[in-house]
């Protein structure tokens, strides 16, 4: 069997195409967590394949389905996006030979296909599909939703995976080299990290808006505070530290605007969930999450890097089809938990949205206000990569435990969780899936 | 700074040729009359593959924006960070951006909206790659 990646029309990219014709009628169930650590210690039970597995195996327990049942299975491939096994570097056979393989000898421990998955998970006897949504959990939770509506599944695993080995991102390949082919240093002789085109855009509205970096203090430091109440994320397991306006403002800079705790930190870890039919919820353990919609955003700069215009114009056209797919309005959102990996391009999904009101420069005044779980207006109850580490999953684990009332200490309180979007990365390209508490 | 070498290949070898002669040049697009970069094998807007030529422009620009890098993943610009990187809006076209890293301007003073023009500075195996400088007054 031979996984294919999810085509381009599953995706929901275009405005107009009215209410999804699965609105409501594929639910999450399960959801299973694999442990979180910084870095790799080379051994087999810590491998990005083994946490796999633990997460799936978690998720199946959850939603209470026996594993024969599961037809399909969706999975981002690309485990990590900046650690990379170098070339050269001698491969971790006893590692390997640990688990049953396929051809690629670092599936599992720096990738991941659907065949290593099933090989090494017999007990999975029944699954029919298999699917690549390549990217992010957001991806693969669009391709599963789509999937289970159309019948291409009934009971599906969705997961998403991260690995990490020792070294930094990017201190290596072409960035180390003396010299650069000529298409790539066209754009690529100026040392730009990571973070630096959120940075830009950080600045430019802040210069538009008369907004500071200090502004971004609050929001952090929630942040922070619901990521420690995350038991599945990597600072509540690992560094049970609070991050005040102190720490944060005093933390050096990466690309000024951007600083370190701007830069959610890499880490292992595995996301999984379970999707069924919304028919099927009498049989589950736990409560239904019905999905309303999923939406995609796929534009491009015109040149190297967006501007605050383009920004704007994508984040509004995201929020417009969110909102016609899944027939709702930004009134009917309990509370807001879009990405934050940047943490400086938060706002800009926050106000495209719409949430409780907020226009274009308004949402650093808003986290002055009580953004907590507490009060009446939650920003990112997850606490999301800046309180979890990255993985561009706790948003969507922690809509679905909000909606079903089993977020624990993160459980929201000042307002009625009913519905719910998630979705990221960046404000040009991402995916979006739409949570209800109820089916319509 | 030392920017790292360019090793020219098929695709730029116009782009670096011009370069070396101080030109600056920018990918045009003949199906649509519409610059376009990063340049690439087809144009983003119409789709047309095989139909580009590489046009000139007038080396007059405005600093769009900028941030400071103080940890770099190019090992050979570490030394010199933090340094400025800014973005270039071109005159001919202001949804063409360039960067640069602002020769002679100090770190993080950096006048946005000031104008700028081109120059040639080279990288560390002599190529000779575009670069900005504010026009004084
Ligand atoms: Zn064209």
């Amino acid at each position: 069997m031979t996984t294919p990646t999810a085509p381009d029309a599953m995706y929901r990219n275009d405005e107009g195409l009215g209410i999804w014709e699965h609105r409501g009628k594929v639910a999450a169930f399960g959801i299973g967590h694999g442990p979180t650590s910084r870095r790799w210690d080379g051994r087999p039970e810590t491998c990005v394949g083994a946490i796999t597995i633990q997460a799936l195996r978690k998720a199946i327990a959850d939603a209470g389905v026996a594993p024969e049942q599961i037809d399909g299975l969706v999975v981002v491939p690309v485990t990590t996006t900046g650690a990379f096994w170098e070339e050269g570097k001698p491969l971790p056979m006893d590692v390997i030979e640990s688990f049953n393989q396929t051809d690629d000898p670092l599936d599992g421990v720096a990738k991941l296909s659907a065949e290593w998955l099933l090989a090494n998970m017999p007990e999975l006897t029944n699954v029919q599909f298999t699917m690549y949504g390549p990217g992010c959990m957001s991806n693969a939770l669009n391709v599963a939703a789509q999937a289970v509506g159309d019948g291409l599944t009934h009971t599906c695993l969705v997961v998403k995976s991260w690995h990490n080995f020792e070294g930094r991102y990017y201190q290596s390949g072409a960035n180390v080299e003396d010299a650069l082919p000529g298409t790539a240093a066209i754009t690529r002789l100026w040392g730009g990290p990571a973070s630096y085109g959120t940075a830009l855009q950080f600045a430019e509205y802040c210069r538009k808006y008369g907004k500071t970096h200090e502004m971004m203090a609050p929001f952090m430091e929630n942040s922070r505070r619901n990521g420690l109440m995350f038991p599945e994320g990597y600072w509540a397991q690992h560094r049970p530290e609070e991050l005040g306006r102190e720490d944060y403002l005093a933390a050096r800079w990466i690309a000024k605007p951007a600083n370190l705790f701007d830069n959610d930190i890499p880490i292992m870890m595995s996301g999984a969930y379970l999707f069924s039919t919304a028919e099927r919820a009498a049989d589950m353990k736990q409560k239904p999450v019905y999905i309303l919609n999923h939406a995609s955003s796929n534009a491009r700069p015109r040149s190297l890097t967006p501007t605050l215009d383009e920004v704007e114009a994508e984040t509004a056209r995201t929020a417009r089809k969110i909102y016609e797919g899944a027939g709702i309005t930004a009134d009917d959102l309990s509370f807001e938990n879009m990405y934050d990996g940047f943490s400086l391009f938060h706002q800009f999904h926050l106000e495209g949205l719409g949430y409780r009101g907020i226009k274009f420069g308004e949402a650093l005044d808003f986290y002055q206000t009580d953004i907590s779980i507490e009060g009446p207006n939650p920003v990112s109850p997850s606490g999301g990569n800046v309180g979890s580490g990255r993985s561009r999953v706790w948003m969507h684990t922690d809509c679905i435990q909000q909606l079903q009332g089993r977020a624990g200490a993160r459980q929201v309180t000042g307002v009625e969780p009913e519905v719910a979007v998630s979705g990221g990365p960046m404000p040009l390209g991402g995916n979006f899936t739409v949570w209800s508490a109820s089916p319509d | 700074m030392s920017k790292q070498g360019v090793v020219p290949d098929d695709f730029s070898q116009p782009f670096w040729d011009a370069a070396s002669e101080e030109r600056l040049v920018i990918q045009n697009c003949l199906e649509c009359n519409r610059l376009q970069h990063p340049p690439a094998e087809t144009c983003r807007d119409c789709g047309a593959s095989d139909s580009f030529e590489w046009k000139p422009m007038s080396g007059r620009g405005t600093i769009y924006n900028y941030g400071v890098v103080h940890d770099c993943p190019v090992r050979l610009l570490q030394e010199d960070q933090p340094f400025n990187l800014a973005v270039i809006m071109l005159d001919d076209d202001p949804g063409i951006q360039m960067f640069s890293h602002l020769p002679g301007v100090p770190v993080d003073d950096v006048p946005v909206g000031a104008a700028v023009e081109v120059i040639f500075e080279p990288t560390a195996n002599g190529q000779l790659v575009p670069e900005w400088r504010v026009i004084d007054d």
